[in-house]
C-alpha cells in the first residue's frame, strides 16, 4: 500500500476516534493539530524553539557516536577495556533514561542536560555496534595487512570501514531517533527555556492537547528526516574504494 | 640468509612442524609433500603470523610479501587499488596496470572491483600484488591455483624475473612448477625436510 494512503486511512481514523471522544482537551482532531502547527510554524520563536532542541540533540548525537566510536575501538585493541568499559556500557543503557535525567540534572546546569543525556542513550548503542563491526573484520585481510606492512591508516579505509560500516550505519540510525527521544524527555523534565520540551510542559500545564500533539509531530518529522540524512550520508562507503589511490 | 632452526609449531594439540632446519638463500626453495605435512604453516612461520613453539626464526627483519593460498583481496576495491594498497604512494596506476597486463588481466578488468571478476583474473591480481612490492622475502603458497593451464609457463616466466634476487619460498604440489623456477626442491613429511 502507498505511504500516502497508509497516512489518510490513520488521519481518517484519527478524526472518527476524536469525534466519538467529543473532547478537545483528551483527543484533538488531526484538522486542529495541523490548524495549530500551521500557527506554529509562521512564528519566528518556532524556528528558534526547534534549532534550540535540534543543536542540543544533534550535538549529543555527534558525541555519543564519536565516543562510542572511541571506546569500540580501544575495546577491540585491549581486553583490559574492554572487559572494563563494555559491561558499563551495557548497564548504562539497561538503565531508565529517567534516572540518567535527574541524575544528570543534579551535575550539569539544563542548558546542557539534553546533550548529555543524548549523548548517554547514543553512546553505548554505537559502543556495541562498532565493537561487532571490528570483530567481524576479515581475519585473513588483516593478516594480509600485517605481511604487507599495509600503514594503518590504509587498513582503516580498505578493511575496518568496510567491515564496521554496515553495523555503524544501523546504529547511527537507532541513535538519531533514541537520541530524540531522550532528548526531549530531559528538556520536558529539566525545562531548559527556548526548547521544544519546555513547549510541551507549558502545553500539558495548560492543557492544551492540540499544541502537544503538534510539537510532538514536530519531534517526529525532524527525528524521520535526520534518520533518512544519515542513511543516506552512510549508504555508499565510497571512501573505501578510493583508498588505496589517487590519481593516476 | 634466512634461517629456520630446530622450528616446532603445534596447532591443536599436535605438532604440525617439529626440529625444522632451513635455510632460504637468495633464489627459490620449492616445499613439496601432501596435504597436512605443514607446508602452509612453513610459509606462515616465514610471514611471522605464527610463531613457533620451539626453535628459531632468522629473517632479519626483512620486509616480507605473499601469494597466500586465498587470494585475500578486498572485495569492493577495483584490482588495481588492491594491488596499490601495498605499494608505495610513487608506484603509479599505470605501472600496476602495466604488470596486470603482463600477467593476462585484460585491461577492462583492471578498474573493476575484484568481487566482480573470475578467480583466475582475482589469482592474477593476488599475484601482481606480490611481484611489485620490493619485500626481500616472498612466500608463494600454490600461487597457480585457478590459472589456466596454458598461461602457467608466462605467469611462472614473470613470477621467476620478478622474484630474482630475493628470498623466496614456494609452497607447491607440483614438482613441474618448482622446476620451471629452477627452484631448490626439498620435501616435508611429519613436520619435518626430508631428503
Amino acid at each position: 500500500m502507498r505511504p500516502v494512503l497508509v497516512v489518510a486511512f490513520w488521519l481518517v481514523v484519527w478524526q472518527v476516534a476524536a469525534v466519538l471522544v467529543g473532547q478537545r482537551i483528551l483527543l484533538p482532531s488531526p484538522v486542529e493539530v495541523l490548524t495549530r502547527l500551521g500557527e506554529l510554524v509562521v512564528t519566528p520563536e518556532f524556528w528558534t524553539t526547534v534549532a534550540t532542541s535540534m543543536v542540543r540533540i544533534v550535538a549529543g548525537l555527534l558525541l555519543g557516536t564519536a565516543l562510542g566510536t572511541l571506546t569500540a575501538a580501544l575495546a577491540a585493541r585491549s581486553r583490559t577495556v574492554d572487559a572494563l568499559v563494555t559491561p558499563l556500557l551495557g548497564a548504562v543503557r539497561a538503565a531508565p533514561v529517567v534516572s540518567f535525567i535527574i541524575l544528570v540534572l543534579i551535575w550539569v546546569d539544563t542548558v546542557r542536560l539534553s546533550v548529555v543525556v543524548s549523548t548517554l542513550m547514543v553512546l553505548p548503542v554505537v559502543h556495541t555496534a562498532v565493537l561487532t563491526g571490528l570483530r567481524h573484520r576479515d581475519v585473513a585481510l588483516l593478516e594480509m595487512t600485517t605481511v604487507f606492512g599495509v600503514p594503518w591508516q590504509r587498513r582503516l579505509a580498505a578493511v575496518d570501514v568496510p567491515a564496521v560500516l554496515p553495523f555503524f550505519a544501523a546504529a547511527c540510525r537507532v541513535g538519531v531517533g533514541l537520541a530524540w527521544k531522550s532528548g526531549i524527555a530531559a528538556e520536558v523534565i529539566g525545562l531548559p527555556a527556548g526548547t521544544i520540551g519546555e513547549r510541551l510542559y507549558d502545553a500539558k500545564l495548560l492543557l492544551e492537547s492540540a499544541d502537544v500533539f503538534a510539537w510532538t509531530l514536530v519531534v517526529i518529522a525532524l527525528s524521520l528526516t535526520l534518520e533518512r540524512l544519515v542513511a543516506a550520508l552512510l549508504a555508499h562507503p565510497t571512501a573505501a574504494q578510493s583508498a588505496p589511490g589517487g590519481a593516476s | 640468509m634466512i634461517r629456520l632452526r630446530g622450528v616446532g609449531v603445534r596447532l591443536g594439540g599436535r605438532w604440525v612442524l617439529r626440529g625444522l632446519d632451513l635455510d632460504l638463500p637468495v633464489g627459490v626453495v620449492a616445499v613439496t609433500g601432501p596435504n597436512g605435512v605443514g607446508k602452509t604453516t612453513l610459509g606462515r612461520v616465514l610471514l611471522g603470523l605464527v610463531v613457533p613453539d620451539e626453535g628459531e626464526v632468522r629473517t632479519d627483519g626483512c620486509r616480507r610479501a605473499a601469494v597466500f593460498q586465498e587470494d585475500r583481496l578486498c572485495p569492493h576495491l577495483d584490482a588495481v587499488a588492491n594491488v596499490r594498497l601495498v605499494l608505495p604512494r610513487d608506484v603509479t596506476r599505470d605501472a600496476v596496470r602495466a604488470e596486470l597486463a603482463d600477467l593476462g588481466l585484460p585491461d577492462e578488468a583492471h578498474d573493476r572491483p575484484v568481487r566482480e571478476l573470475s578467480g583466475g583474473q582475482r589469482r592474477r591480481v593476488a599475484i601482481a600484488r606480490a611481484l611489485l612490492t620490493d619485500a626481500p622475502l616472498v612466500v608463494l603458497d600454490e600461487p597457480l591455483t585457478g590459472i589456466d593451464e596454458d598461461a602457467r609457463g608466462h605467469v611462472l616466466d614473470r613470477v621467476a624475473q620478478a622474484c630474482a634476487g630475493r628470498h623466496t619460498l614456494l609452497v607447491s604440489h607440483d614438482a613441474r612448477d618448482a622446476e620451471r623456477l629452477g627452484a631448490r626442491l626439498v620435501g616435508l613429511a611429519d613436520g619435518t625436510l626430508v631428503p
